[in-house]
């Protein structure tokens, strides 16, 4: 058994994860990351695109330097009345700009900035368990490797079997995820900026509501590559004869999607559980030794013409970062010592936006779908700051 | 259209653990729909029936999304982890 002590251990190399420890390395704190894939990255996937405002504040104009695909110029929404389109709000709107990524792309690069601002990731290492004394996580387990920390960030994702060992949450209800499935087709870029009547680096948000009996579906175009999948409540499984896989099939070979595929070849195929019980989902957020962020931590927002979450987990690891960076500074990291970081999350944008999902719906709904939804939604989310 | 789910898996880059299942299914599990519900459920197909109804489960091309945990853990999932590190699926693009 070999015993290393660190400022901060953080599991779980994703967005969440490796925001905190680019963060916490740039402070200048001995911060190490273990990550159970190859590398960071290899776990993960999304639909997906990722709203940039939050990894602004982390990297200024990253968006320059980091391993993106297209930016968002056009959305579309379609429902049982029809097909909506509209173009993004971009720059005009404080949370309007995004870009779809990759995510075994995107945080292979992101890992790359942590380590470059010294942060030790270890990959290919599954935490099995934390190590606690007094009620006080004090380090983690994998294997018979034993590493201490004087505090412990769960960034382990959705099912975060860690999170919940700690007793910070319950078995996930099966109305609390849904389950996604996606094609990642390659086509090349000329002909999806075609199909898709954009230009080189713009890129398209699809999201469909109702796509099957029981599921949604979504579609983002990459560089050279689309992104094509369904979401079902997981419950929902119960209300259908369909099997998931059935789902996507049918979604990819239905009359509006099937001649934008033609011609592409599948590239890869992924799942993924994704939290949507909302507010209520929220486990506890922090103990003694202990902060949880990201999708450990639930927090992710449906808004139906749009899902976010990796925003969400990028502004979780950075307000986890300061408060470790803070609490290193008092010397105090007990619950109390990190209580500032659940207070900092209520004062930024995501506890609004876990709170605010419904009231904000209203307000967009009533407005219409002539503009960017995403526009309607941040205003009444600031004027309204449910919270 | 009928869907080849092993095909697609097939594009996938996987580490195998050729030795250890990390989800221990219960394939006498008596109720029939709670076995349906995860068959249908997961993504990967990896929960299949024969024509006399036994039950078969394959965790290797395990996509580790969780989905059966959530659905059956306790009924027909009787435990689920993570593949140990480095093994399971290796998403290239994500």
């Amino acid at each position: 058994m070999s015993e290393e002590r660190f400022d901060c251990i953080i599991v779980g190399g994703g967005l969440a994860g490796l925001t905190a420890a680019y963060l916490l390395a740039g402070e200048g704190l001995e911060t190490l990351l273990v990550e159970k894939g190859n590398y960071s990255g290899a776990k993960n996937m999304t639909g997906g695109r990722l709203y940039c405002h939050s990894f602004e504040k982390v990297i200024p104009g990253f968006a320059r330097n980091a391993e993106l695909e297209r930016r968002i110029v056009k959305e579309r929404l379609t429902t049982a009345e029809g097909t909506m389109e509209y173009a993004s709000a971009g720059v005009s709107a404080p949370e309007g700009e995004s870009y779809t990524v990759l995510r075994g792309v995107f945080d292979k690069w992101l890992a790359g900035q942590a380590e470059e601002n010294g942060a030790m990731l270890v990959c290919g290492v599954r935490v099995d368990d934390l190590i606690s004394r007094d009620g006080k996580v004090c380090g983690v387990v994998a294997g018979d490797e034993e590493m201490e920390a004087d505090v412990v960030i769960l960034a382990d994702g959705v099912n975060s079997l860690l999170a919940q060992k700690l007793g910070f949450k319950p078995p996930i209800g099966q109305s609390q995820v849904t389950v996604g499935a996606k094609e990642l087709i390659g086509l090349s870029e000329d002909v999806i900026n075609q199909r898709f009547n954009v230009g080189s680096d713009e890129g398209v948000a699809w999201m469909f509501s109702g796509c099957g009996d029981v599921c949604d579906g979504f579609l983002y175009t990459n560089k050279d590559s689309v992104s094509v999948g369904v979401t079902m409540m997981v419950e929902d499984i119960r209300n259908t004869e369909n099997s998931v896989p059935q789902m996507l099939e049918d979604f990819k070979n239905s009359a509006e999607i099937a001649p934008l595929l033609k011609g592409g070849k599948l590239i890869e195929y992924s799942a993924h559980l994704i939290p949507e019980g909302g507010y209520d989902m929220i486990p506890k957020l922090y103990g003694d030794g202990v902060l949880v962020i990201g999708d450990a931590a639930a927090l992710c927002a449906n808004l139906g013409f749009t899902l976010r979450g990796m925003d969400l987990a990028v502004e979780s690891g950075r307000l986890a970062a300061q408060t470790v960076v803070a609490a290193k500074e008092n010397g105090d990291f007990s619950a109390d010592g990190l209580s500032g970081y659940q207070a900092a999350l209520e004062d930024s944008f995501v506890m609004p936006c876990m709170k605010g999902t419904e009231a904000c719906l209203a307000a967009v709904k009533a407005g219409g779908f002539k503009d960017d939804p995403i526009v309607t939604f941040s205003k009444v989310m600031r004027e309204t700051q449910i919270g | 259209m009928a869907v080849n789910v092993a095909d697609k898996l097939g594009v996938n880059k996987f580490h195998t653990d050729e030795h250890n299942s990390h989800i221990e299914v219960d394939k006498e599990y008596p109720d029939r729909s709670e076995i349906d519900k995860v068959v249908r459920a997961c993504p990967a197909g990896l929960y299949s029936l024969d024509e006399n109804g036994t039950l078969f489960f394959d965790y290797l091309g395990c996509l580790e999304c969780g989905t059966c945990k959530v659905l059956s853990e306790g009924k027909v999932v009787k435990s689920w982890n993570y593949p140990s590190g480095t093994l399971g699926i290796e998403y290239r693009k994500g």
